[in-house]
């Protein structure tokens, strides 16, 4: 007879990531059926009530709660006291002066920081702001009150926050990259989800996050590196937000003599921005190219190519592994992302070809999957969309949905081929490859991956891609060719 | 000069997810991390009103300037009835408004003290009768008449006050003169003894003060504040060195004010006596500073907090003269004797208005000397103070406490910065007898009940420009 224990603790927060961690570490303890610790919001209640617990009488997604399941008393108790022990542990400050407290805002942490500064350095102060959607415009406005750049990885920050955010930033000379920016290199440095890279001629303005990592690693295939990748949110270029931040970062790259070319990635905006920012990057010294992902357009590995021919570098062939090469099969091709411009990218390539795809990002909305993302025919699901990853780590940190799903589709007749990504890089997963591994092994549908990753990442590109390939999958460091050859193992006229 | 972005590494503060900083500190990045919690439960849309409000910055920027800038000397000694046209049925009380019905115990003793004292009543338990008719008095705070009084805060015509001015506007305030400690009027004590030594004060004291005061000249109270918190006060709890600063000024014009000296030796040993004396100039000190940031719309900044014994107060810059109240709490300290816990009211005075501006428990790490209110060590107190700077906008610049390698003072504290970190301002306090005229049972520790500072946010936010939709 197990027992379950579902607590409550108000006041108590950790952020998304950490909680997992703890899961984690709860669920593989003695005697432990089943554990989740996180923040009541919507979302986890909801993964609570699927596992089968009671929920909690919650009043605010700021309450943590923890639900475990063990084989008995004495077991439970124990994890009770692990979970409270996990939960206690303070995390190191890494380089703050003030060891006494830790600062408690944006702003705090500023003043800590300029306090500690060596004397006289010639550097300027980003925030990073990454806490729940619906807190990240007051740390990002007291940062720029700070006169800090600001990068909100946040996502879930509203189009009128956003545009306020980046008109402060404007009145104060500064830069706004996001909201939901996944991706910047400032100063040799990787932010978000980024990169090792070197420096060099290219700089970067994204409006995708994977659609710049995807580029930035082709460029260090190529050995080519950048100044700067300057993320801008995934909104800049529309309407509403007017291209503020695209149009700061021009600017700044435009003033920087280091910058021989820059790249501007982003959907097609609409006319008036296009507009204006062409204008403005005509105006500019400096040429601007655009990788521009939409029906017609060239894919971002084009856009890459397109990079390395204006800078006259010999385009090579982009890195992949791929032998054997399992024969199609009828069924559909099923995608599975942890990158929405990855995705993106892949079912306009796979449309092309086989028509109608279902997604949660469907590129027509009467190709919208509904909540269960479920469908008969060709489905790609970006598990990073703000829906999914609401009070739980992005899944290029936690692939666990993802690869849940993975399994899943395995095992079902109607799955032809699957296609994954898989993103190294700093802020990824430690080794995202590893969970990966067993669901390849044990299965005859072929499963192509898309594998995003530079040179110098920590994961180790090259043997990462030399571990799928042994468990049979097919490896592409370009995304679009990793869909072409998807579209390639689907058996046409099956479906 | 290296390139923005594109230069040097910049240095990084992050909020949030801790892999990111662990991430960038890993390339070698300076990092420092916030240790970032949600604010107060159902504030999100209003901090996000407020934060967007262009006003803000520079108003609380504007606020703190004139907090730290304006001066308060003491210029005269003045009866309430002259000094604030009182009449003798005309009472003041700490905190913000309340009626008679919901006051304390402390409270009620000192108005039946005080009614007593102006001769409205031959006896003080007769009063109680007048105030419960609701007729034929009036009952005003402190903070209403530019005023300010611990504990009960009882203000009557009689009643001599201390008179500070802003030599720049002129502007000025005023706090009754204090009478020790013990079974005082403040603490809610109301017997013979405590009037009588309320008629000897205005009698005697008040009146040699104000020719000692007058032929001085003008003394500059905030000097005296910025060397206080160098000998160990912190001007809520301890007032010992300021009280003896003040001696050392007037005591040459007493001796030589013509007076007997038998009265000026009474005079002189009265206020040596009583290590509280100088809170009563701490007090309108820190109001007239405060005072100067009242009024700048889009600001956020606390410019009193009080406590009447019943419910906590506070104003805000930019909310005009409203109050947003909540319970008072009940401190946690040490008691006098015999009292206990079950003895003590809940928390009372203007006296918080020291902590407003800075001083009290937020310079806590000034005064190790009296940490044992809190029963803690001089860490916590160290610590005490730390945390007020997460509250507040900046640090006096006249103002600082050595142990802290004379960093400033924690001064202006924030609304929305107490909202974002759920830390409460801390406030050293005495404690009042429940009952009325039982006077001191205690001193310790108290915070204002955390919900006035989501109710003043509110209303900041309902008067943001322009608004954020949604």
């Amino acid at each position: 007879m197990s027992v379950e224990r579902v607590l409550l603790r108000r006041g108590l927060y950790a952020d998304s990531v950490t909680l997992m961690q703890v899961s984690r570490e709860l669920s593989g303890a003695a005697g432990v059926q089943a554990a989740l610790v996180a923040m009541a919001t919507e979302l986890n209640l909801e993964m609570l009530a699927g596992m089968g617990f009671a929920l909690p009488d919650s009043e605010s997604p700021n309450e943590l709660f923890i639900a475990l399941r063990a084989v008995d008393e004495p077991a439970a108790d124990a994890a009770g006291e692990l979970a409270e022990r996990l939960l206690s542990t303070p995390r190191r400050s890494s380089g703050a002066a003030d060891s006494v407290q830790p600062p408690r805002t944006i702003g705090s942490a500023v003043a800590v920081a300029g306090a500690a500064a060596p004397g006289g350095s010639d550097t300027s102060t980003l925030a990073l702001i990454s806490v729940p959607g619906r807190h990240a415009f007051t740390e990002a406005m007291d940062a720029l009150e700070c006169g800090c750049d600001v990068l909100v990885f946040s996502d879930n920050v509203s189009v009128a926050e956003e545009i306020a955010l980046k008109d402060a930033a404007a009145s104060r000379g500064l830069l706004v990259m996001g909201p939901d920016c996944g991706t910047a290199v400032v100063g040799g440095l990787g932010l978000g989800f980024s990169h090792t890279l070197d420096r060099g001629p290219v700089g970067v303005v994204a409006a995708s996050g994977t659609g710049a990592q995807q580029v930035l690693c082709l460029l260090d295939a190529a050995g080519v590196g950048v100044t700067a990748a300057l993320g801008v949110g995934g909104r800049d270029l529309s309407e509403a937000v007017g291209g503020r931040s695209t149009l700061a970062a021009l600017e700044l790259l435009g003033a920087d003599p280091g910058t021989e070319l820059i790249l501007v990635i982003s959907k097609p905006p609409g006319e008036s921005v296009a507009q204006r920012v062409r204008e403005f990057a005509a105006g500019l010294a400096t040429p601007v190219l655009f990788a521009l992902l939409g029906e017609g357009q060239d894919d971002l590995t084009q856009a890459s190519e397109s990079v390395l021919s204006s800078l006259s570098v010999p385009v090579p062939a982009w890195p992949s592994w791929t032998q054997p090469v399992r024969p199609a099969r009828p069924g559909a091709l099923r995608g599975l992302f942890c990158g929405g411009t990855l995705c993106d990218e892949a079912m306009l390539i796979a449309s092309a070809e086989l028509g109608e795809i279902r997604s949660n990002i469907a590129l027509r909305p009467d190709w919208s999957l509904d909540s269960t993302l479920r469908w008969d025919g060709h489905t790609m699901i970006d598990f990073g969309a703000d829906a999914l990853t609401q009070g739980r780590p992005h899944p290029m940190i936690d692939p666990s949905l993802r690869n849940q799903r993975l399994a899943e589709l395995l095992g079902e007749p109607g799955t032809a081929v699957v296609l994954l990504d898989v993103v190294l890089g700093h802020g990824s997963h430690p080794d995202p490859v590893a969970g990966l591994l067993p669901l390849l092994s044990a299965t005859e549908v072929p499963v192509v991956i898309s594998l995003i990753g530079a040179r110098r990442d920590p994961q180790q590109l090259e043997a990462c891609a030399l571990r799928l390939q042994q468990a049979g999958a097919p490896v592409f460091s370009s995304n679009a060719a990793a869909a072409r050859h998807a579209v390639s193992l689907v058996e046409r006229g099956a479906r | 000069m290296s390139p923005r972005l594109t230069g040097n590494p910049p240095e990084v503060v992050s909020a949030g997810v801790g892999l990111f900083a662990d991430a960038a500190a890993a390339q070698g990045a300076r990092v420092t991390e916030v240790d970032w919690r949600p604010p107060m439960a159902g504030t999100e849309a209003d901090l996000a009103r407020v934060m967007a409000d262009p006003r803000r910055q520079p108003a609380n920027e504007e606020a703190l300037r004139r907090i730290v800038s304006t001066e308060a000397y003491l210029v005269d000694v003045l009866p309430a009835g002259e000094a604030l046209g009182l009449s003798q049925r005309e009472f003041l009380h700490a905190g913000p408004p309340i009626e008679w019905a919901r006051t304390s115990g402390p409270l009620r003793g000192a108005l039946l003290g005080a009614a007593a004292l102006e001769g409205v009543v031959a006896d003080p338990e007769q009063a109680a009768a007048l105030f419960e008719s609701g007729a034929g008095y009036s009952l005003d705070p402190c903070h209403h008449h530019r005023t300010v009084g611990p504990m009960a805060g009882v203000v009557s015509a009689s009643m001599w006050l201390f008179v500070v001015e802003d030599p720049a506007t002129g502007r000025r305030t005023y706090c009754t003169l204090n009478e020790g400690l013990g079974k005082v009027l403040r603490y809610g004590a109301y017997s013979p003894d405590v009037l009588s030594r309320l008629r000897w004060m205005a009698d005697v004291l008040a009146p040699l003060l104000q020719t000692a005061v007058r032929r001085h000249g003008p003394i500059d109270l905030k000097a005296i504040l910025a060397q206080m918190l160098q000998m160990g006060d912190e001007a809520h709890n301890r007032n010992r060195a300021g009280t003896l600063m003040l001696l050392r000024e007037l005591l040459p014009e007493l001796i030589d004010s013509g007076a007997p000296s038998a009265e000026v030796a009474e005079v002189v040993r009265f206020v040596a006596g009583n290590d509280h004396f100088f809170l009563n100039l701490a007090m309108p000190a820190c109001k007239l500073t405060l005072d100067s940031a009242r009024d700048l719309p889009g600001s956020t900044v606390v410019v009193a907090m009080a406590r009447n014994g019943t419910d906590f107060g506070i104003q805000v810059a930019g909310t005009g003269e409203q109050w947003f109240t909540g319970p008072a709490q009940l401190a946690d300290g040490l008691f006098l004797g015999s009292f206990s816990a079950a003895d003590a009211n809940p928390d009372i005075g203007d006296s918080a208005i020291t902590e407003t501006a800075g001083l009290g428990g937020f310079s806590m790490a000034a005064a190790p000397a009296i940490v044992r209110f809190i029963g803690g060590e001089v860490a916590d107190a160290l610590a005490a103070s730390r945390r007020m700077y997460e509250i507040t906008l900046g640090e006096h610049p006249r103002y600082s406490i050595p142990v802290l390698d004379f960093r400033g003072c924690p001064t202006g504290i924030d609304v929305t910065k107490v909202v974002r970190t759920e830390i409460l301002p801390q406030i050293n306090t005495g404690m009042a007898g429940r009952l009325a005229g039982v006077g001191q049972v205690g001193a310790g520790l108290v915070t204002p009940p955390a919900e006035i500072f989501p109710k003043a946010l509110a209303r900041l936010a309902e008067l943001a420009q322009p608004a954020l939709p949604g």
